[in-house]
């Protein structure tokens, strides 16, 4: 066992915060680096938007278990609600270092719920050419919601859209939550 | 506006980026490609031909009716303006369209090295920036 003289054990030792900070630089030619990647390997824009969720939804198991941990040692969220406001703060200043901009309820249907930024993160350098069609990289980032979202016992459909703003030359983009009926059922029975 | 023209050049002398700023300035397609073509021999013979030692190409070129400002970054990729004579700041407007370009064009997974670039947020970013500038 390699210890400096006088450390612990590594097992013992407390987990640390973690850099808060990553350069943005690198963060945007790696992300475009796994665009280019998953484009290779696909031959439609639907399954490249698949990709990405699915490396998404990776990301988001883990990035669940990291911060119930960090931030809040260890409880669970069982409500709907409660679940919503954890990805809307705490995820999303965990991973963009800043609160999502507005958290809605769907106005057709009551199992659906929105999630909306001026512009993701991860979004800000790209620009899709137009024979791409409705591509939004921010599959990516629906990819994490819904890893977090099935691993915490809420199984949604997690989809990410562009929606125009007037007055704004870039459209905002909105994850969209469709939960299932089990969710819903539960959150009836347990009472609102 | 005292800008009059935009133009990026790959490091093998191709057009890879053209906007016009203002009306008298316009020329059409053929036409920019040859001056791009021009402007990216005359910086290279200009670095060969100096008298003094490290000299890494034209950056600036006045007459009587416009100024020329050249930028060449380390790739060898050359941004140049061309404004009004005696146009202040466009040194500085050059490293911020480089700072533009190595963001919004660079980053974007779409785009292919040296090819011409299409990139709509490097658009939007640039009228800003000149807009800032007039």
């Amino acid at each position: 066992m390699n210890t400096r003289k006088g450390a612990l054990p590594i097992v013992d030792r407390p987990l640390s915060k973690g850099r808060n900070e990553v350069s943005l630089s690198a963060f945007a030619f790696l992300f475009s680096e796994l665009v280019q990647y998953s484009q290779t390997q696909v031959s439609t824009v639907t399954e490249l938007e698949h990709r990405l969720e699915e490396i998404g939804r990776r990301v988001g198991e883990k990035v669940l278990e990291l911060l119930c941990f960090r931030e809040k040692a260890s409880r669970r969220e069982i409500r709907l609600l409660g679940m919503l406001s954890f990805i809307h703060t705490t995820v999303w200043k965990c991973l963009f270092g800043k609160a999502a901009e507005s958290l809605e309820r769907g106005t057709d249907n009551e199992d659906e719920y929105m999630i909306s930024d001026r512009e993701l993160l991860v979004n800000r350098f790209i620009s899709v050419p137009r024979d791409m069609g409705q591509l939004n990289c921010g599959a990516y980032v629906s990819g994490v919601v819904k890893g977090i979202l099935n691993s915490a016992g809420f199984p949604a459909q997690v989809s990410a859209h562009y929606v125009a703003v007037e007055g704004q030359s870039r459209p905002r983009t909105t994850i969209l939550m469709k939960f299932t009926d089990e969710v819903m059922e539960r959150e009836h029975r347990l009472g609102s | 506006m005292s800008i009059f023209s935009l133009y990026i050049v790959n490091k093998s002398g191709g057009l890879i980026f053209q906007k016009d700023f203002a009306d008298i300035a316009r020329l059409n397609t053929n036409d920019a490609l040859m001056q791009a073509s021009i402007w990216h021999s005359l910086h290279a013979i200009s670095s060969q031909i100096s008298p003094l030692n490290g000299c890494t190409g034209i950056e600036m070129l006045e007459t009587s009716t416009f100024s020329l400002h050249c930028f060449q970054a380390l790739t060898g990729t050359k941004f140049f303006v061309t404004c009004a004579p005696r146009t202040t700041g466009v040194e500085s407007l050059l490293r911020t369209i480089y700072e533009m370009y190595s963001d919004y064009v660079l980053k974007n997974p779409f785009y292919e090295m040296e090819m011409p670039i299409r990139c709509a947020a490097f658009d939007l970013q640039l009228v800003v920036a000149i807009k800032g500038m007039a």
